[in-house]
Parts: C-alpha cells; sequence; structure tokens
C-alpha cells in the first residue's frame, strides 16, 4: 500500500505518454491521476494514524540491504498534501495551457514531479532519496525550461545550475557517510551514528547536509536563485514548484536532524538558527521592495521558511509540532496563492502591480477567494497563518528562545506590511485604466476556492491539526518507533 | 591508492569549481560535469579500495572470506554515473535553447534584453 502514492503517479504519467496529444484526454488524465495520488495518500495517512509507523520492504529484501519505504505521521501528511496540491493543479490545467506545452507532456512531467516529491518523503534510505531529488528535479527543469523569453531561459538556466551543485554536495556526503557507516538506510543511521559521533566526521557531515538541503529548501546565504527563478514559468507550474519543492528541502532537513544530528553540538543548531533568522528578515524585507505580485511571493516564500527551520532549531516537542503544522499551512497557502497570481495574469496580462488594482471592484468573487491566502500568509487572525505563528512564538518562548520569539513577531509584522500592501495595491487601490482582458476561467476559480476552504478547514480544525503534528513531532523526537519500525521490518 | 584517488577526486572538485565560475555557459557544463566525476571518485574511494578480490563466495567455503570488495559504493556510483550523464545531456540541450534563444553564451548577458 506504501508505493501507492508513487505506483499512482508513475501509471498516470505513462498513460499520459502513450494517450493522445489532444487536451481533453491529457487532463481527463492527469485529473484521475491526481486524484487518486490524493486518495491512495489518504490511504496511507488513515493506516499509519491508526497502526503507527509503516514499512515497506521492496522485494522483502531485509532493512539496512535492501530498498526501504517508510511513512510515519509527518512523511504520511505531507504525502497527502501533494496530493492536495497535485490536484489543484491538474483543475487549473482546464483553463487552459499553452498547447506547445502540452504537445511536449506537460501533463506527464508534472505527475513524475508528483511522483518525485510523494518518494521523497515516504523513502527511508538516503541514496534513494538522492534519486527522488533528481527524478523531482529532472521533471521540475523541463518544465521550467519549455519556455521562451530570454528572461525564462536565464531563470531556468540558474535554478538547473543552482540544483546541481546542491546535489553533487548531497552525494558527497552520502559518500562519506558510507565510508565512515557502511550503510546509507536511515534507520541504521539513526542507530550506528553515535558511533561515528566522536571521529569528527559527523560534524563534516552534518555541515554538507545542512548546505546542501539548505540550498533545496531556500535557506539564507543560499536562496538568491529561488526568487531569481520562479516568478518566470507559469503560474501553475510556479504553484507546484512553490508548494512542494522547497518543502522537499525542509523535510530532509527535519528528517536528519530528529534522525542523526539530534544530539549534534549546539553550535549546529546556533548555525541553522542564524541562517532562519537571517532567512526570514531577509526574504521579508526584499518582498517589501517588489513591485511585481509573484516576486513578492517568492521572498515572501523564502522568508516563512525561515519560520519552519527556526522553529526546527528549537528543537523541543512544541516547536517542532509548530513547525510541522507551518509547512502543512504553508504548502496550502503559497500554492494558492500563485494560483491567484495565475488569475491575475490572465485577467491583466501582467503581475507588475502598476497594472493590477481595481480587482475588488472588476471581479468581487475572485477577490473575496483571494482574501483567504493572502491573509492567512500575513498571519490575520483567525486564519491558519496566525495560529501557525502563533504556535511558533509559543514554542520559542516556553523554550526560553526570547530573541527568536522577538524575531518571529517582527517578521510576522513585515509579513502583514507586505501582505497588506499587495492586497491594497492589487485588489484595493483605484487601478490601473487597463480593463480585465479575459474572464478568471471556472477551473481557476475552483482550484483557489478548494485550496482556500482547505486553509478555512485547517483554521477551524486547528485543534485536531495541532494534536496530529504534535504526535508527528514526538514520533520524530523519539525515533525508537521508527527505527523499530524499520529494522524489524514486519511486512 | 587511496591517497592518489582522494588527490584526483579534490583537482576534479577545484578544477570544476573554478570552471563554474565562468561566464561561458560551456565551461559551465564542462565545470558541472567535472564536479560530479569528482564525487563519483570520492565515492568509490571513501566506501574502501580492495583490488582484484570480487565479493563472491569462494568454492567450498560457506561465506565470504575478507578482504572483499564492497560492491554497494559501486552500485552507487553506477547509479551516479546514469544520473550524473542525463543530467549533464540535458543541460547542454538546455544550454543550446539559452544560445539560440539568447544568441549569446555569456551568461551575465542572457538575462538582459537588449
Amino acid at each position: 500500500m506504501l508505493v501507492l502514492p508513487i505506483l499512482v503517479p508513475l501509471t498516470a504519467a505513462a498513460v499520459l505518454m502513450l494517450a493522445p496529444k489532444r487536451a481533453a484526454p491529457q487532463r481527463w488524465i492527469s485529473l484521475a491521476g491526481s486524484v487518486l495520488l490524493l486518495a491512495s495518500a489518504v490511504l496511507v495517512f488513515l493506516r499509519v494514524n491508526e497502526a503507527g509507523v509503516q514499512v515497506l520492504q521492496i522485494s522483502r529484501w531485509p532493512a539496512p540491504f535492501g530498498i526501504t519505504l517508510v511513512a510515519d505521521l509527518l512523511a504520511a501528511v505531507l504525502v497527502v498534501a501533494v496530493g492536495v496540491v497535485g490536484t489543484a493543479i491538474s483543475v487549473v490545467a482546464f483553463s487552459g495551457v499553452d498547447p506547445r506545452r502540452e504537445a511536449f507532456g506537460y501533463h506527464s512531467l508534472l505527475q513524475i514531479l508528483l511522483m518525485g516529491v510523494g518518494g521523497a518523503f515516504l523513502t527511508g534510505d538516503f541514496f534513494n532519496l538522492y534519486v527522488w531529488f533528481e527524478v523531482m528535479l529532472v521533471a521540475s527543469f523541463v518544465l521550467m525550461a519549455l519556455n521562451r523569453t530570454r528572461a525564462q531561459m536565464d531563470a531556468a538556466f540558474k535554478y538547473v545550475t543552482i540544483n546541481l551543485i546542491a546535489s553533487s554536495i548531497f552525494l558527497t556526503a552520502l559518500g562519506l557517510l558510507y565510508g565512515a557507516t557502511g550503510t546509507l538506510n536511515m534507520a541504521e543511521l539513526a542507530r550506528v551514528w553515535p558511533t561515528i559521533s566522536t571521529s569528527g566526521v559527523d560534524t563534516v557531515l552534518a555541515v554538507l547536509f545542512l548546505i546542501a538541503f539548505s540550498i533545496k529548501a531556500g535557506l539564507f546565504p543560499l536562496f538568491f536563485w529561488l526568487p531569481a527563478s520562479y516568478h518566470t514559468p507559469p503560474a501553475a507550474i510556479g504553484a507546484a514548484f512553490a508548494g512542494l519543492l522547497t518543502k522537499v528541502g525542509v523535510y530532509a532537513l527535519i528528517r536528519v536532524f530528529t534522525l542523526l544530528f539530534h544530539s549534534a553540538s549546539p553550535a549546529l543548531f546556533a548555525l541553522l538558527l542564524a541562517m532562519s533568522a537571517a532567512t526570514m528578515v531577509i526574504g521579508l524585507v526584499a518582498s517589501l521592495n517588489e513591485r511585481d505580485f509573484r516576486r513578492v511571493l517568492s521572498f515572501n516564500l523564502v522568508g516563512h521558511i525561515g519560520y519552519i527551520t527556526a522553529s526546527l532549531s528549537l528543537f523541543t516537542p512544541a516547536a517542532l509540532a509548530a513547525a510541522i503544522f507551518y509547512v502543512l499551512h504553508h504548502i496550502v497557502v503559497i500554492t494558492n496563492l500563485y494560483l491567484v497570481s495565475g488569475v491575475l495574469l490572465r485577467l491583466r496580462r501582467t503581475t507588475d502591480m502598476a497594472g493590477l488594482g481595481g480587482m475588488y471592484r472588476d471581479q468581487p468573487l475572485f477577490s473575496a477567494l483571494a482574501m483567504v491566502p493572502i491573509f492567512s500568509l500575513a498571519g490575520v487572525p483567525p486564519l491558519s497563518g496566525f495560529l501557525g505563528k502563533l504556535a511558533i512564538l509559543e514554542g520559542a518562548f516556553a523554550a526560553k528562545a526570547y530573541w527568536t520569539g522577538g524575531l518571529v513577531l517582527m517578521v510576522g509584522l513585515l509579513t502583514l506590511l507586505s501582505m497588506g500592501r499587495t492586497w491594497a495595491a492589487s485588489f484595493w487601490g483605484p487601478g490601473a485604466e487597463a480593463r480585465d482582458l479575459a474572464a478568471p476561467g471556472t477551473p481557476y476559480l475552483v482550484a483557489i476556492a478548494a485550496l482556500s476552504l482547505v486553509t478555512m478547514a485547517m483554521t477551524i480544525g486547528a485543534g485536531p491539526l495541532f494534536e496530529l503534528t504534535s504526535r508527528a513531532a514526538q514520533q520524530l523526537l523519539q525515533r525508537d518507533e521508527y527505527v523499530r519500525a524499520v529494522l524489524e521490518g514486519t511486512r | 591508492m587511496e591517497a592518489l584517488l582522494a588527490l584526483a577526486s579534490g583537482v576534479l572538485y577545484a578544477a570544476g569549481i573554478y570552471l563554474m565560475l565562468r561566464r561561458r555557459l560551456a565551461q559551465l557544463i564542462i565545470g558541472l560535469g567535472l564536479l560530479s566525476n569528482g564525487t563519483n571518485l570520492l565515492i568509490v574511494t571513501a566506501g574502501g579500495l580492495t583490488r582484484a578480490r570480487p565479493p563472491v563466495v569462494p568454492e567450498g567455503a560457506a561465506t565470504l572470506v575478507q578482504p572483499y570488495a564492497d560492491p554497494v559504493p559501486q552500485a552507487l556510483v553506477l547509479t551516479a554515473i546514469v544520473i550524473g550523464f542525463g543530467l549533464t545531456a540535458f543541460s547542454l540541450v538546455l544550454a543550446h535553447r539559452v544560445h539560440t534563444t539568447a544568441g549569446t553564451d555569456d551568461i551575465d548577458d542572457v538575462g538582459r534584453e537588449r
């Protein structure tokens, strides 16, 4: 069952490559694939929620030798998020994709991207994590590079280069890790890691992992590729990237910190905290300097990754639970906001705020829907962004990290400023002379409404959701259940 | 032998990073290739070098006899070589597209509209 969230998009991608290259069959198959992915992810989640960590040893090779798939609560809930984002992106495709892109396999690439992300969340082996990273990256490279303008080519090349460098660093770490321990299985490593902690190799490895995953996640000082590239591809692709790709880096950081570096020197945690703090401040300050809706989003995306990793660096159960809650909130909200930018592009052919404005007057329904993600990201009570920030703040104060808490508050204010300014300029403002050139498109509105509903549900159901993320955090910090489940592999 | 390979791997890293700091697209891609090959060499070296001892159970014995070459790093490096090859091929095609779109192979000029 654990293999389903990987198998479903793989099958969908294969079918899409064989299916006629006309719009209708491609879109319907893609939607079916995404919905099935969501369904299988929910199944996996329910199973994990009920029966604890689930393990699948491919071909029954016992744990440290074969390929292991593991789903703990964190992985399962993130795979569900992949299904949600995938479904939203597939729905949006119905309002039109660049015909050239569609003929070049847009939909199958999207499915491969979803498979790569799902695989990265579910794998129990670091080398497989590397392979899933590459699967996901190659799909994203092609989606990004199916472009025409110079700005887009420039962005694509930067994106490809920095990601290849990150992969090389990750692979270097894996080579050294295997040399030091003789295994790359995550659970086995969690067991043998303390034996190499005296040799100093662990510090080198920790820093290599930190650099590689920080590039993927977009942490200071390694995030500059992100705002330079994410605003150029079509909105739906940008939404998938923003929602999922950086989160895989964050997930990898959470995984290595909880599984391996839990008793590393405090300097490593201090380094992560410093990087997160700089990411938050620089990301949000830079977003205030932008006049383009999508670039504002890119910098907000970067800044909020800092929230998550700052909370991770505190390493208390409450802070980790808050970080996981924030990851989930952020995936839904940032995907939604990139879709909103897609509607703006359709309406006005630009996302520059100079060409926007007057949206509230011209498109009241769309504006009402867009209000939810914008103000949720801004952290306006009672929406999920506010609850997530509050939880991170409580986690910081409970861990006696008053400076971190203060910083979170200040950056929260900057976010409010940034998103409030964006709302005022794009929606409330008097508006340019430009009139809307097209209708927003029902599929877009449906996807945005659905994601807004998910945000509302996360707001209303915040109690049970926090209870869930607290259990996920407990599971991460205890480690025993994970290690035992993998190494004693019941199935 | 370890020292020699470690040195070779280090030289490949250095050359790769040097080339990536250049502004020409072709040099950037060669740099990426060198970097990934340096990594591959490092994986093999870090995994331990054992000459002419394949991991095969000898006749009459029930288990492997030490020392034998660890097959796992070789499997890892094979995967990494294939992935690296695919990515290099992709970046070559991308560089070609960049060149035809932008008409320049200077990375700093690509994003600049004339």
